[in-house]
């Protein structure tokens, strides 16, 4: 494999056990910063408000990015739009740390995604199963996550993409070598792929939660359910206290598997952000881009 | 033989793995009752340091950590870990380090280089790597790539800017084991 696409699968790896949360301005970076978040998200509306403001969403301002850069010292990531490669590559010429080619923007592709093998800097994408997972890594994602439903501070979905994603790895792990033909003919994705799922029992690159985290006990949900890190959005800077319901969901990550812990850290975080129930919604965003 | 790994936040598994290969048990350290099980080295990974730092203060890990440090508990420290180690984190090794020295991750990079103690190019993978900057008494410098130090050691403390996990070659690992 080309060097450059290992280093961005080490960059991942370097993720692990860690929360990525999304900021909208340099202060709210300092914030998650000093709250231990391992990266952040730059973006002018956090994926509530994209849904509430409704009409089309694209990437960010670069110069807000860049005063994001500068704010803080750990790694920066952006979102842009499925299958806008222009956005794409302003983001690589600021030096972007992480491309998200994220469904909580409005698609500009509806048929194809970015053709990330032609940029140095890294991608991750959203997946909702194991075919789209895969599907994303042919294309030159070196991180996944799941789509869950951004913005809605309600976890089923990320749940449902986790639980079908590790269920299908485990299906895979599970199947004679001569039966990966088919398997890998079902899910429309390569060979070679099929085989390291199958050989591994896990994706090739690093796979973390994403969409709808809200609390402590969510982020530890996911983590139990086999993520290996959490995505936070709308769930910390629509809450009542941001700074304690970050850090609490840093720690819940490290000690997801410690009910004492996670009780302790649970207390007195604030109200929650309220959520909006997946029957309540009129966009799915994770139906975009498959 | 048991080595305890840092896994507060990190590539704390692909450590692991190196001491399976090597036939070396291993234990994660995630917090304070953690720490309290027997251990004859530890292994501080590579994430983020200013995570690492939050969480062992928040866990409270950091005097604990440092205490057996500076009472010779063998330590490697990769990227992030070598940060951990440094005079403004646990102040367990006189060196200064510079932070995020090559830039962002459009700078990471992969190198082949000499390592003291290693008598063949070892394989170094840089991921927003930082560098040593200047060093004091009692510290030993074991590989220099274009001008800027990469790893050092002081007593029982080994570092490394770059990612030996992240490789199969297993050298720096046995290097360490050899300290203990």
């Amino acid at each position: 494999m080309e060097k450059r696409e290992n280093l961005n699968r080490n960059l991942a790896q370097m993720l692990k056990g860690g929360v990525i949360m999304d900021v909208t301005t340099p202060e709210q970076a300092k914030i998650a910063e000093a709250a231990g978040a391992c990266a952040v998200m730059a973006l002018e509306k956090i994926p509530a408000d994209i849904r509430a403001a409704g009409g089309v969403a694209r990437m960010s301002d670069p110069k807000m990015i860049k005063s994001i850069q500068q704010a803080v010292t750990i790694p920066v990531m952006a979102k842009c739009r499925i299958g806008h490669f222009a956005e794409a590559q302003i983001l690589e010429a600021i030096e972007i740390d992480y491309i998200d080619e994220s469904e909580v923007l409005s698609p500009a592709d509806d048929v194809y995604h970015i053709d990330k093998r032609n940029f140095k800097v890294p991608f991750v994408c959203g997946a909702k199963d194991l075919g789209e997972a895969l599907r994303r890594i042919n294309e030159g994602a070196t991180m996944i996550r799941t789509k869950g439903e951004p913005g809605t501070g309600d976890i089923i979905q990320a749940v449902r993409h986790m639980r079908k994603m590790q269920s299908e790895i485990r299906r895979i792990a599970s199947l004679d070598t001569n039966e990966l033909y088919e398997a890998a003919k079902q899910l429309q994705v390569p060979f070679d792929l099929v085989l390291y799922v199958h050989d591994n029992g896990k994706l090739p690159v690093v796979n973390f939660a994403a969409g709808g985290v809200a609390t402590p006990a969510d982020a530890a949900l996911m983590m139990q359910l086999g993520a290996e890190g959490v995505f936070v959005g709308s769930g910390i800077f629509k809450s009542g206290n941001p700074e304690k319901r970050a850090q609490a969901i840093v720690k819940a990550v490290t000690n997801y598997d410690k009910p004492e812990i996670l009780a302790e850290l649970s207390e007195d975080l604030g109200g929650a952000m309220v959520g909006i129930n997946e029957e309540e919604i009129k966009l799915l965003m994770a139906e975009r881009g498959k | 033989m048991k080595i305890a790994i840092l896994a507060l936040q990190g590539a704390f598994e692909e450590h692991r793995q190196m001491l399976l290969k090597l036939g070396v048990e291993s234990f994660f350290v995630r917090n304070a009752a953690d720490w309290e099980r027997p251990k004859d080295g530890l292994i501080i990974p590579g994430g983020e340091s200013t995570t690492i730092l939050k969480l062992l203060n928040d866990l409270s890990l950091y005097d604990a950590v440092r205490n057996e440090i500076l009472a010779g508990l063998p330590v490697f420290g990769t990227c992030a870990g070598l940060i951990m180690l440094d005079s403004k984190h646990l102040n367990t090794m006189n060196i200064q380090v510079k932070r995020n020295a090559y830039g962002r991750q459009l700078g990471s990079f992969y190198h082949e280089g000499k390592f003291d103690g290693i008598d063949r190019n070892i394989p170094m993978t840089f991921i927003r790597a930082p560098y040593i900057e200047s060093v004091g008494n009692r510290v030993e410098i074991l590989s220099v790539v274009d001008g800027n130090i990469v790893a050092a050691r002081q007593d029982n403390q080994v570092v490394t800017a770059f990612h030996p996990e992240l490789n199969e070659d297993t050298a720096v690992h046995e290097y360490f084991l050899k300290m203990i």
